[in-house]
This record gives C-alpha cells, structure tokens and sequence, in this order.
C-alpha cells in the first residue's frame, strides 16, 4: 500500500477491483466500512463475481474475469475525453509533459522493438528525449505528439465505452456509472482509494493492470494524499514483510537487485544499478544504492567484506537466468534440481498444473518441509484416493517432514499491507519437536558451515566467512535478528558536510537508512527496515495509538518503512507552494522553513517548494511516470487476452493472432500445448479465496472446516440452467490440464456477460481444499490453472482461464 | 429454587414475582445488516468463547455453513440473494436469539427456572433446571432454540450474559471487524441505529429502518435492516412476530381454567357426596333377593 | 375365593387387570402432565425422579396406556353400543344426581352415562395420542405449528379427561358396591338388579 489500512477511512470513493477485500481482508476492510459511515464515502466495486464486497457497495459492475486493462484504459480514456483530470497534479507529478524517442511506436498490438522468437522487447526507443545537458526534455504545454500527454490520449482513444463493453462484457451504462463515480474525485480536494490484491496480480498481465490503476490515480491527483494511493492488500500477516526481505529469487532485501551474470564486478554492478538523475535538483534516491548495498554485504560478511575485496562482491551468487515459481518448477520438472528446501509453502497446492509440480517433485532426490503442518506437498507422494493419485513406488524422492513453530508460537514481527512493522509476542510453546524457522536455518547452516570446514569445498569462503554474530548460533534471537536488519555503526559515522561531526557513535544502532555509508563504516540487512531499532529501541514494539491528526496516521505506533513514513508520496498531496490540495486532510505542509505535518515527509525536509523538488523521489526525474519504460511489457498498458481465452482473439487487434495474449510474457514450450481452446473449454474459470479459510492452511483446523467443510465451485444460474445443474449437485470440472470434482454452488451473484457478442459464463473456484486435513478431502483446484506468468513478476495466471463443466 | 440475584426479571414456571427494587440498564446488540460482510468471525468467537464445536458438516450449495441452528451452533450466517428494483443484493443476516422482552420461550417452558430472563433484557437458558421438553422451542417466534440429541438440553445465544455481567461485550460484538455488530444500552443502540438508517435512506434504501418488533415486546438483539418493511427477504426473518396465539392459550388462559374446571369437578363430586350421600344398593332389594334364595 | 357364590360376576381377571393398567398410567401420566401444565404441580415431578426423569417417562407411559386403552377398547366396544333407553336415561341423568334413582329407565351392563364416559374417553385417548407424539421431541419433529396445536389440544383434552376421571371414580364410590366390581370381578345380585337390571335378568334369568 501506498497509504496504510487505517487510512481508508480518509477516502471519499473507495474502489474495490482485481480484489475482494471484505472477502480476504475483512478485519481490514472495517475502514472501508468506516468511510462509508463516518465520510459519507461511497464504495462501488468491480469484479466478475458479485462478492462480499459488492453486498456492501453502492455500486456493482460486472467485469470479465482477465479483461481489467480493457476497464481501466476505458476509465483513462473517459478521465481524457471528459477532460476529468488534475490538471496541476498531472503536468507537474507526472512525466505527461515528457517528450518521447520520435521512434517509439504502438502498432497493431505491439510496441516498438519487439522480438517475436525471445517474446521480449528491446526496449531503446521507450525513452524520453534528452537534452544536451543529459536531463530530458519537456513540452510544459502538452501539445506535442511526443509528449507522454499525447502518446497516452492516442493509445487510450481506443478504449471507447462501446469498446470496453464488448471487450469486458460489462454494461456499458454500468461502466459509464462507474466512471462518474471516479471522474468525481479529480477534484483537488476528493479522493479515491483502490484496494486490490490477487485479482490483478495473478494474470499473464497483472503488473500492468495495477499500473493502469496507478495511472488513473496520478490522472485523478489522488496519489500521495490521505484517502487515495494504490493500495495492495497482502494476503498473509507477514507477505509485505516476506516481500521486503526478498521474495523473489532476483532481489535482494529493500528492493535490490540480485547480482547477475552481466554484472561480473562490483563496480559494473553498482553503475549499472544506480540510476541516473533526469531532471535538474531531484532527489533520484536510487542514487544512495551504493550505501544500502555495501551496508547489506557489510551484515551478511562484517570484518571478511572489505573495501579491497569489494565488499565480498564475489561471493554473492550471479544470477543467470530466472528463479520465479514457475521457472524453479520448471527446471525441477525438467530434472535439473536434486534438492529442494520448502519452507512454509505448499506448492503442489499453491503453483499452476498440480500435476507438472508433482510430476517435478518426484523428479527430486530429496524434498525438506519446513512447515507447522502436514502439507499436501509433503505427502505429494502418497495415494490419497483420486484427490492425489500417484503410485508410490514411482518416486524416489526422499521427503523430511521438519516442524516449525506457527507464527502465534514465535516472537518476531509481521510488517502489514501498509508496510508497518508490528513486534509480536509468542502466545504458546510450540507442539512436539516443533521449532522457530529461524532455529531450523541456523541449525542447518551451522551444521554445513562444520562440514565446509571440515571437508572444504569449491568455494567455502560465501558460508566460512558469513558473520554469525549470535549468542547462540544454533539458536538467534528475534531481537539479534531485527537489530542486524536495522543495522548498526561499525565505525563512526560523520556527518557528509562537517568530517569532523560524529552522527553515530561505532557500535551504535543507526537510526535512519540517511546514515547509511558505503565506506564499509555501516551495516544493516535491509536499508527499508533502518530505524525500527534504533539507539531509542524496538520501535516495531510501540503501541501509542494517539491520534492529534485524526486521520489515523499514529505515528507512535510500530514503525512503518520507509522512515516512519505512513503516506507515500505525500508531498504530493499538496501544491507546488507546499499548500495541501485539501486542508482538512493535511498530511503534510510547506511551513515556510520546513516540511511539517502528520506524517514523515517524503521529501528532504528543508526543500522549498521554489526549490522545484519533485515528490516522486525514487525516480530520477523526481515525478511519476504515466509513460514507464521499466515494464516488460510496453510503457503504456495494453489489452491482451488471458492465455486462454473465450473469444479466441484480441478484440483490440482482431486480425493478429501473435498479440491475442500478453507477447511479452514466457511461456514453456510443454505449457503452451496444454493452453485449453474455447471450443473444448467453453467458460471463463476464475480462482479465490473465501473468507472462512486461509489459503490450505485452515484446512487443519476444525473451526474453519465447521464454517466451511466442503469443496466447491460457484457458477451463475443461466449456465446452471443450460447444464442441468442443480444447487447442491456433484459436478466435474475440468480443464486441458486435469479435472476437479465438486458441489455445485447456483447463484445469481455469478453473472452472464456478453462479450464480443457472444454469451459468455464464469465458473468461480474457491482453492483452500485438498487432501490433508480436517475439512472434507478435496481437489487442489489448481490441478485446473495454467503454467504461465505475468511477464513483470511472473506470478501464475490463477484469475482467468478456461475449464468446461458437467454434472455427474 | 429461590430466585437467585437481583439481576434477575423473570424465571420460567414461577408464579411469584421476582425482585423488583434494582434498576438495571437494558442492554441491546445492534446487528447493522448493511454493513455485515458475512465472514463468521460472529460464529468463530461464539464457538470459541463457549466452548462449543458443530460437526465438520457439507455443502449444501450455499454459503450458510453450519446450515442452521443446531445446540452447537448458537449463531450462523444467512445470506440471501434478491433481486430489488432490477439490482442484485446479497443480504446476510446473523441469526440467533433475539433477546425478546417478552420471550415466547420462557413463556413456555414448564420448568422452573430454567429460562431466565435477566433484569439486563438477556434471556438465557439454565440447563441444570431444563428438562428437554421442547416447549421453549414451541413458544419460540423465531425458531431459536435447539434441543441436544446428546443431553436433552436446549441451547441457545445467552448474548454472552457471562461477559455481560463483568462489563464486556458478547463474543460476537467483540470480534466484528467492521463494527456491524454493536453492543451497549439499547437507548443507545437505537440512537445508533437511527444514524444508520439516516445514511441508509441516503443512499437509496428508502425504507430502511430498526428491527425491534412491537410483537414481542421489543427485543434486545435488534437490525438495522435495508428493508425494513419486508424483513421475509433476510431469509424469512419474520414480519410481524408474536408469541403464537396457540401458546398464549395453552400457557395463558388454560392455564387458570384448566386447573380451576378440574377442581370443580372434584370439590362438586365431595359436595355432592356429603349432601346426597351415598348411592347405595337398597335395602328392600336385598331383603327381597334373600327372601327368593330362602325359598 | 368368592365371597358369597351367588354374586354375579362382572369383570374377569383379564378386563380388571387391563383396567387397572390403563388406571395407573392415567394417575402417572396425569400427575407428570399436570407437572409441565401449571407451575403450582411442578413438584410433582419428584414423584418420578425428578422433571426431566417425568419428561422421559411421560410419552412412554402414554404409549403403555394408549395400547392398553386399544385392548379394553375392542374388549368393551360391542357393549357399549348405544340404546333408545340409553337415550331416555341420558335425558333423566338430572334425577339419578339427584340421588332418585329408582325410576330411572332400566339399564343393561352400561348405563347411558357410563356409556357416554366410554366414548368420550376413546376420543380423547385418540387425541391425546396423536397430540403426544407431535410433542415427543426426543424422536419426532412436526412443523412448530402443528407442536403448538398438538400441545394446546393435549393440555386441553387432558384437563378434560382428568375431570372425566374424576367423575368416572366419584361415580364409583358413590354408587355403592361398585368398586369391589373392578376389584374382585363381583357385585351383589342386589346391586346388578336395583342398578343394571337389564344385565341382571340377563345373567341371572330371573325377572
């Protein structure tokens, strides 16, 4: 998020798409509630299903599932043609007087550059025209056809209301009500607030649906102020944390980027991962990537990382190729991974195709579960009737079952969708052998670390010299671990403009990543999480709820990343003088010598508003980007089918077949023969959760098999009707890739759409079931999803494919 | 049993008056339907606060799981899909005990003491004293309480009068996380609810409005409804409830008369026998029958 | 042993004891029922153990008496078929209260009012049969409407049947020499002659 979950309440609309808050995040979704009541707010959702959400909107509007871009260009194109933008937010927080390479081109479904045999593109004509002192060049009134303004007009002139009701299928006057309902906040003083989660991301394109999200916010002028932002609501207590401290395989903690082959030396590295300044007094600040990575290397090696041995650049592993889900599982289904340490996940339930992800497991030699239950996934090799049919005598792979601790059993902190860091308690021992995860990793490394000493090795040095500063190594303490990660002074650290001023005395905890060095004089394990235990203590752990504000930003409360500070972007919530768009929310205000206000400035705090410093201080050019050349997938969103589609081709671009679906995204080669047609596979599937089940771990537990025992599918009483199905009947679902059987949910929230002309019907699957647990067995509903990614993030396209389905 | 507190208002099957000398506050739960999400956090916190787990059960095809009422469950969620002025709504409604000030239940039941009805408003069942007759569910207008096939012991929501009683909000209230489910005195969970339905004819429900049914004397678990005047669409809430007219006779009127008429018969049946006396066989009769046998 | 040879008998051991059984149920179940009806006879249910004990018992001594009641139905139905002089006796019941019985209309084993009594009592065994089981939670569940009837119809009907029973033993008592009818199966010829006359020339021959 980039506002934080109390803010909700400040938002006068608040919109509700490629999500299901009430549903994922009811306790959550309570602002939502609380804007409506206190505010007056109103709350319109969109969505293929009519959700819990939607039973306490103002406003429903059907939308086929994987069609969100056509939407949302549909809202930009409304936002333009109405002329219902903030002018002033827009010409100086964007890029949208930016001028564009003259070559950069969109034609028939596809950017610029684009090679059709690697489906990437070369990305050299997505950039702004520089000027000859490097900074680039803009046309302040708009005007030019190669102002980011105009390329966008253009490109979204498509997105007609007539377009965008055939291409979603939602009525076009529930469309059109949907955009008045957003145009109203592009007034200065009304926001919008948008709460999506997984309904975006997991799609072939979900990056770009959530920047054309992003777009429509900058458009509007509702980013960075109270009530507004691009709000991602994580699923698990801690997902926002576990992101931050790097998810992916190609990060590293706070965001960085994993060393990769093109990247043989620290200075290469560093050059090439330090952005460059594009407009003239910005804060660009990436350009610090040095200091927050040369402090990481220094927490991960202390005295072996040296200025002379680059900070143990060596060491780090370059990364050659990609290490996402799919990839991973890929390579093991192809028997090119022997060992596979799993801890808390449950990917044969989780990951696209259960049958290539168990088919990959059994090609492993040995599989370790860190988990606090008995997951599907441990026993993938185990017959389980015909929710997991696999004969046991087939799979050599050596499974270890290692109990960890659950998180009510651990001490630790959880960092929510509003990125604050909260110190948590341990509530109960664990059961049993059951340990902390931390406990189990440092065992295991200790344990290796003996043997590398022992034995040797190719290259010892990465686990030999790795600091280990515990009291006991076998066994860190949460509180060592958040220090280390807050990072501390080796040396002492001077102040930049007087040498001989001590900032932060050695041995001390820094209280901010602005003191971070890249002289080796600092360390910390993530430059976000710097200041949560400073020299003043666990931040994470304060539990002030004071609220001088009233708009809920409690600052004494946890620590929220980065610097405390609860609204990103905030000094855009006001104008260029550094008054606020809206008085009555001031989150932050020019004081005549300072920034000041209710949150923690985003902005350096003496910049004077004459001083032209733009809010958008991580970009090199200090605003946001409408025009974002950092996607794989072109700068400007475009529609593009999911990979498997029901109308068989582009609406946008009828007659080329190569850009029906993202062009963009990877696709294996034994994936893309196992894609299901609509002639076979008729309906729109769509995955998600209920609110009476976490994921497939509630499965355990009997309360939550009480509220909801049995596997399920949803689909829409017209579909029901043309299939012979009745409520309550057993059906089988299947799709190119394997079939589910389920009870069969008739309900008038799932809507029939017309799409193309055609009838179009959705088939809605909840996925917490499977064959471990307390809940009646059930299939694992992504025996279903296809085995492809968004072409950004990779994240699986769980939200929108096609399945066929009978009543047995 | 001797009635056991002040707090107490009224006992099932007791003719003499409870105590009467304590003011006590009513207290009401206010379950604002329009802003019910129906996540169960209602029926997670009842189960875990009174110790009671349902049977993992199955679907039946819709959402409401457990699918009813059961002595387990105390409370579930109703959903119900409409269809109103050509727009889909999803109503959702948490069903359980309505607290009546005039409960059917307590009306009905034969046992003493072992309904009770709190000075507080809270109706609550005493299971030592119950003994699984059934009648509370027969006075029931709401269909609320569930009789145990393992113990015979009828059960339902006691609005937590445990928690009550020590300052703090039923389970259920606690846990509702977007605040649908209110608790206080019931002045003011009807102040509250009038600043819900002001917001609700706001936007568009013109006859939205407080559930607290005349019929049964007002009642101490209210809803903040959409369509308040057709309370049937949340799932057969009832319209306009009342003690049946069958119970009030059966534990009303017949009650006195009954048992007067029954005395009647047996003091007229003394009276007649102490100022007729005795039917006897007569004397002649038997002085005649004597006579044939000496012949 | 008979006490005198040349009493006639009324009852054979078999009608006594099923006649007695209906008897003890309907003291059992009046005194359990009366317990659920008014608050005032709760205490009653100490008698059986206790109210829930008097809950469990109640509806399975209801079955024993209605299938009691069902053998001395049939056993009795045929003499209980209604006469012209049944008719005439009704009309006159006003005298026989009145003590002044011996211009009554003669009457066979059964009079008019005995007759009437056996009548209403089948009707409201039926009813409080079909009623009991409505209520009978432990193992039957009728729609709540049709338990509310079932229960007002069964407190009614009981409340009635209790006042006939009274009646039906005042009756007993009053008329001398009766009673000894349902316990030693006799009664004197005197009593047969001055109360069932019709019946005593039909077991006895004479006049």
């Amino acid at each position: 998020m980039t506002n934080h979950w109390v803010d909700i309440k400040n938002a006068d609309l608040v919109m509700v798409m490629g999500g299901n808050a009430a549903e994922a995040h009811p306790c959550g979704f309570k602002w939502a509630i609380e804007a409506k009541k206190e505010r007056k707010a109103k709350l319109i959702v969109v969505d293929p299903r009519f959700t819990r959400s939607a039973a306490v909107a103002d406003y429903y509007a059907p939308v086929r599932a994987g069609s969100d871009i056509a939407f949302l260009g549909g809202v930009i194109s409304y936002l333009l043609t109405n002329d219902k933008i903030h002018h002033e937010y827009v010409k100086n927080y964007t890029n949208a007087a930016y001028l564009i390479n003259p070559d950069f081109k969109f034609d028939g479904g596809l950017f610029s550059g684009y090679n059709a045999e690697k489906r990437n593109y070369d990305k050299a004509t997505w950039s702004y025209q520089l000027g000859k002192d490097g900074y680039a060049m803009l046309d302040e009134t708009m005007q030019d056809p190669n102002c980011v303004f105009q390329l966008m007009k253009k490109h979204y002139s498509r997105y007609t209301p007539d377009m965008v009701s055939k291409v979603t299928g939602t009525p076009k006057e529930s469309f059109l009500k949907v955009c008045e309902y957003i145009a109203d906040t592009a007034a200065a003083n009304k926001t919008m607030t948008i709460l999506y989660a997984l309904g975006w991301t997991q799609h072939s394109h979900g990056s770009q649906n959530i920047r054309t999200m992003a777009m429509i916010q900058l458009l509007l002028g509702n980013m960075g102020m109270a009530g507004g932002g691009i709000n991602a609501l994580r699923g698990h207590a801690n997902v926002q944390g576990i992101t931050d401290m790097c998810l992916f395989g190609a990060s590293l903690p706070g965001y960085m980027g994993c060393p990769n082959e093109k990247e043989p030396d620290f200075k290469t590295y560093i050059e090439k991962r330090t952005p460059k300044m594009l407009r003239p007094n910005q804060m660009n600040y990436w350009q610090n990537y040095s200091k927050f990575f040369v402090s990481l290397m220094k927490s991960f090696y202390g005295n072996a990382a040296t200025k002379e041995n680059d900070y143990a650049y060596d060491w780090m592993p370059k990364i050659d190729g990609a290490y996402d889900t799919l990839a991973l599982f890929d390579k093991m289904h192809q028997g090119k991974i022997n060992g596979f340490v799993c801890q808390g996940w449950n990917p044969l339930a989780s990951v696209s195709n259960k049958k290539k992800v168990g088919d990959a497991l059994a090609k492993l030699k040995y599989l370790v579960v860190i988990d606090p239950l008995a997951t599907d996934t441990s026993e993938f090799w185990k017959p389980h009737g015909e929710f997991n049919e696999v004969d046991p005598s087939k799979v050599p792979t050596e499974v270890f079952r290692l109990p960890a601790n659950l998180f009510a059993e651990q001490t630790g902190s959880y960092t929510n969708s509003g990125r604050v860091i909260q110190w948590h308690w341990k509530a109960a021992d664990g059961p049993g052998e059951s340990k902390d995860d931390s406990e189990i990793l440092a065992t295991l490394f200790v344990k290796l670390r003996d043997m590398y000493a022992k034995d040797g090795g190719k290259l010892p040095d990465p686990i030999l010299k790795m600091s280990w500063p515990y009291r006991n190594p076998n066994k860190p303490l949460p509180e060592e671990l958040a220090m280390e990660i807050n990072g501390k002074a080796l040396g002492d650290v001077f102040d930049p403009k007087d040498k001989t001023k001590v900032i932060v005395k050695a041995g001390d905890q820094l209280a901010s990543f602005a003191q971070m060095r890249d002289d080796g004089s600092t360390s910390g394990g993530n430059w976000l999480y710097c200041g949560m235990w400073s020299q003043a203590g666990n931040l994470t752990a304060r539990r002030d709820n004071s609220d001088p504000s009233g708009l809920g930003q409690t600052l004494n409360w946890g620590f929220a990343w980065p610097a405390n500070r609860r609204i990103l972007y905030n000094r855009a919530s006001c104008d260029m003088a550094g008054k606020p768009w809206d008085a009555k929310r001031t989150v932050i205000k020019w004081t005549g010598d300072k920034w000041a206000g209710n949150d923690v400035p985003d902005m350096r705090p003496n910049a004077a508003p004459d001083e032209n410093v733009m809010p958008f201080i991580m970009t090199g050019e200090g605003v946001a980007r409408l025009f974002a050349p950092g996607m794989a997938d072109g700068p400007f969103p475009e529609h593009y089918e999911p990979f498997e589609t029901p109308i068989d081709k582009n609406p946008f671009h009828p007659d080329n077949p190569k850009v029906t679906s993202n062009p963009a995204a990877r696709v294996y080669k034994n994936d893309m023969e196992v894609f299901g047609k609509a002639k076979d596979f008729p309906y729109v599937c769509t995955t998600y959760r209920l609110v009476e089940h976490f994921h497939f771990w509630t499965k355990h537990s009997k309360l939550n098999a009480i509220l909801q025992p049995e596997q399920f599918v949803e689909i829409g009483e017209e579909l029901a009707k043309e299939k012979g199905i009745a409520n309550g009947d057993k059906v089988k679902v299947r799709s190119n890739r394997g079939f589910i059987k389920a009870v069969a949910v008739v309900t008038k929230r799932i809507p029939t759409l017309m799409v193309d002309g055609k009838k179009v019907h959705t088939v809605g699957i909840p996925i917490h079931w499977g064959f471990k647990g307390v809940t009646k067995p059930g299939f694992i509903t992504n025996t279903l999803t296809p085995y492809v990614g968004d072409a950004n993030s990779q994240t699986p396209e769980f939200k929108a494919f096609l399945v066929n389905i009978e009543k047995i | 049993m001797a009635l056991q507190s002040l707090d107490i208002a009224r006992r099932s099957a007791t003719t003499t008056p409870a105590p009467g000398v304590r003011q006590t506050t009513e207290v009401a739960k206010l379950i604002d339907v329009s802003t019910c999400i129906g996540c169960k956090a209602c029926q997670v916190a009842c189960m875990e606060w009174n110790d009671i787990r349902d049977e993992v059960g199955s679907n039946v095809g819709v959402y409401d799981n457990p699918a009813d009422l059961t002595p387990k469950s105390w409370t579930v969620m109703r959903y119900a899909e409409v269809e109103e002025k050509g727009k889909l709504e999803w109503l959702i409604r948490k069903d359980g005990c309505m607290h009546c000030a005039d409960p059917g239940c307590l009306k009905a039941c034969p046992a003493p003491g072992a309904i009770i009805q709190y000075a507080n408003g809270i109706v609550d069942f005493h299971q030592e004293n119950c003994i699984g007759c059934g009648y509370c569910v027969t006075g029931c207008p709401f269909n609320i309480p569930r009789i145990s096939q393992e113990d015979s012991k009828a059960y339902k929501c006691t609005l937590c009068s445990d928690r009550v009683a020590v300052g703090q909000a039923p389970a259920c209230a606690k846990v509702c996380p977007t605040g649908a489910i209110q608790f206080g005195s019931k002045e003011q969970m009807k102040d509250y609810a009038a600043k819900r339905v002001v917001d609700l004819k706001s936007r568009g429900y013109d006859k939205a409005g407080l559930y607290d049914p005349a019929g049964v004397g007002g009642t101490h678990v209210m809803y903040v409804l959409h369509h308040a005047d057709r309370p049937e669409l949340y799932k057969g809430l009832p319209n306009d409830p009342g003690i049946s007219p069958l119970v009030s006779l059966w534990k009303g009127l017949a009650k006195p008369v009954a048992t007067v008429a029954m005395a009647a018969v047996a003091l007229g049946s003394l009276f007649h026998y102490v100022m007729k006396g005795p039917n006897e066989v007569s004397k002649e009769l038997e002085d005649e029958l004597e006579k044939e046998d000496a012949k | 042993m008979m006490r005198n040879p040349k009493d006639l008998t009324r009852y054979d051991a078999q009608e006594r004891a099923n006649h007695w059984l209906v008897g003890i149920c309907f003291i059992l179940l009046a005194l359990s029922g009366l317990a659920f009806f008014h608050p005032a006879f709760y205490p009653l249910t100490q008698l059986f153990g206790g109210g829930v004990w008097a809950r469990i018992l109640h509806p399975f001594i209801g079955v024993v008496m209605a299938l009691a009641f069902l053998v001395m139905f049939f056993r009795f139905k045929s003499l209980n078929a209604m006469t012209p002089a049944d008719k005439e006796w009704l009309s006159r019941v006003g005298e026989m209260i009145d003590g002044n019985d011996h211009n009554m209309p003669e009457q066979g084993k059964y009079n008019g009012g005995q007759k009437m009594m056996f009548w209403a009592m089948a009707l409201c065994m039926l009813l409080l049969l079909v009623s009991g089981i409505a209520l009978w939670r432990a193992y039957f569940s009728f729609p709540v409407d049709a338990v509310r009837l079932g229960a007002v119809v069964h407190a009614a009907i009981a409340a009635i049947m209790i006042a006939m029973i009274f009646v039906h033993v005042y009756a007993a008592l009053w008329v001398r020499g009766t009673v000894r009818a349902m316990v030693y199966g006799t009664v004197t010829r005197a009593w047969a002659k001055q109360h069932h006359r019709a019946w005593y020339r039909q077991v006895t021959g004479k006049s």
